[in-house]
């Protein structure tokens, strides 16, 4: 028993020097392979619970929330109309935005039944890190895939995916430009449709 | 041979002429309006055509059926035919290492593959299949993109690929061997791998081709950086918390 305590009492104290080295960077390499091997996990996990498609979904929207810097990836998708856009109808376009990404993503992590990702490498670029991942799909030659994370937002969050080149904030803005052309810049209308498409 | 060696040099001549430079957003597309229509014209054919056609060959994750094994099949017949021309590419780019696989393969699969039927040389021999065209040797060479293009039946190209698609018809070593009639089955055969190619990423073709508001636009920003990304071409990552 006191063997039991004073391990706790060493565990106590190494705990408190690994935090102390640490000071400067609240994210590191490892962290950032961390926060992707996590959510990918999560994800999996809702994949291979047999729930039917509309909750997954929904599952995956929350993952997204959870791992992924939504804030800013919705702002980035919006281009300059975000700066004109009010408290309120950026948050109501966010929260759409959300739910589409949750859906349209959600139909393609659908393809990932069966397969296995691994975390491969992570390495500074400009503010953030870029983690790299291997996605082993069923049939398919091995595909790269590269999680942009940063901790810009106060809390490590990933706020790109990079598929073979295809990069996910890239793609966004054109497709939200476009909805947002289509309905001559009305905010509104723009998030009124996002509810519904993905 | 020599023919063919003073095509290529003028038809790389002519490709310093190319028109324009990528906007900001790495877009280079002064041919926009004739594009859009090729596009409207593709994905019409797509839906009326192609799709119907190779729903039925999908091989899904369930129980892939008779016919998507015979797809496969004849799509790897047509990839092996291929095979000679990419290995001269690859030396044209000067790289001999994957030039000798290459023909390796090719040999390897035309005899105990069934004249390229099956893929032993991957499965086996450790001998993937190392893609290439003229149109990547032609960025080796330092030439220019070019202004985006969309080719009717053929989809996304850029006036640089688009060259390269005609030079690759034309050095092909295959024309040594075969005839005019077998030359043109084996390509039959390559276009038989792309429809199974549509009805494998069927998903990934429909999300983008029918799901998405602008479909012209993002069919021509994901063909680009992804093709970007094979020549080792991409631009700078994006950091939107600088912006």
């Amino acid at each position: 028993m006191p063997n039991e305590t004073r391990r706790g009492f060493l565990g106590l104290i190494g705990a408190g020097l690994a935090f102390s080295v640490t000071p400067a960077y609240a994210l590191n390499e490892s962290q950032a392979g961390a926060l992707v091997q996590k959510s990918m996990d999560e994800v999996y996990g809702v994949i291979n619970s047999g729930q039917p498609p509309a909750q997954m979904y929904k599952s995956f929207e929350a993952i997204f929330a959870r791992y992924a810097d939504v804030d800013i990836i919705a702002r980035s998708a919006l281009g300059p109309a975000a700066r004109q856009a009010s408290p309120a109808e950026f948050a109501a376009y966010k929260q759409a935005f959300q739910g589409y990404i949750g859906r349209k993503y959600g139909k393609r992590f659908r393809e990932f039944i069966g397969s296995k990702i691994e975390v491969t490498g992570a390495r500074p670029v400009k503010s953030f890190y870029a983690v790299t991942t291997v996605a082993y799909l069923k049939g398919r030659s091995p595909m790269e895939m590269e999680w942009h994370v940063s901790d810009k937002s106060g809390k490590g969050r990933y706020f790109n995916i990079i598929i073979e080149g295809v990069n996910m904030l890239a793609s966004e803005r054109a497709e939200v430009s476009a909805m947002l052309s289509q309905r001559k810049g009305d905010m509104a209308a723009l998030t009124a449709d996002l509810q519904k498409a993905g | 041979m020599k023919r063919k060696i003073i095509f290529t040099a003028i038809v790389v001549a002519g490709l310093s002429g190319c028109s324009g430079q990528p906007g900001a957003d790495g877009i280079n597309d002064p041919y926009e309006s004739a594009n859009r229509q090729v596009h409207a014209f593709n994905r019409g054919l797509d839906s009326n055509v192609v799709k119907p056609l190779t729903s039925g060959m999908s091989s899904g994750d369930d129980k892939p059926g008779i016919g998507s094994y015979a797809l496969q099949g004849i799509g790897n017949f047509g990839s092996n035919l291929a095979e000679p021309g990419k290995a001269v590419n690859h030396l044209l780019q000067g790289k001999p290492e994957p030039a000798v696989k290459t023909t390796f393969r090719f040999m390897v699969n035309s005899t105990l593959g069934l004249a390229g039927f099956l893929d032993p040389a991957a499965a086996d021999f450790a001998l993937p299949e190392q893609d290439t065209d003229f149109g990547q040797t032609l960025a080796v060479w330092g030439v220019p993109e070019g202004a985006y293009q969309e080719l009717p039946l053929l989809g996304p190209s850029t006036e640089r690929d688009t060259v390269g698609r005609v030079v690759d018809l034309v050095i092909d070593p295959m024309h040594a061997v075969l005839n005019l009639d077998e030359w043109l089955i084996g390509l039959g055969a390559r276009a038989v791998s792309k429809a199974g190619e549509r009805a494998r990423f069927g998903d990934s073709v429909d999300s983008i081709l029918y799901e998405s508001a602008d479909s012209y636009a993002q069919t021509r920003l994901i063909w680009l950086q992804h093709r970007r990304h094979e020549l080792g071409e991409e631009g700078d990552e994006i950091d939107p918390y600088a912006e």
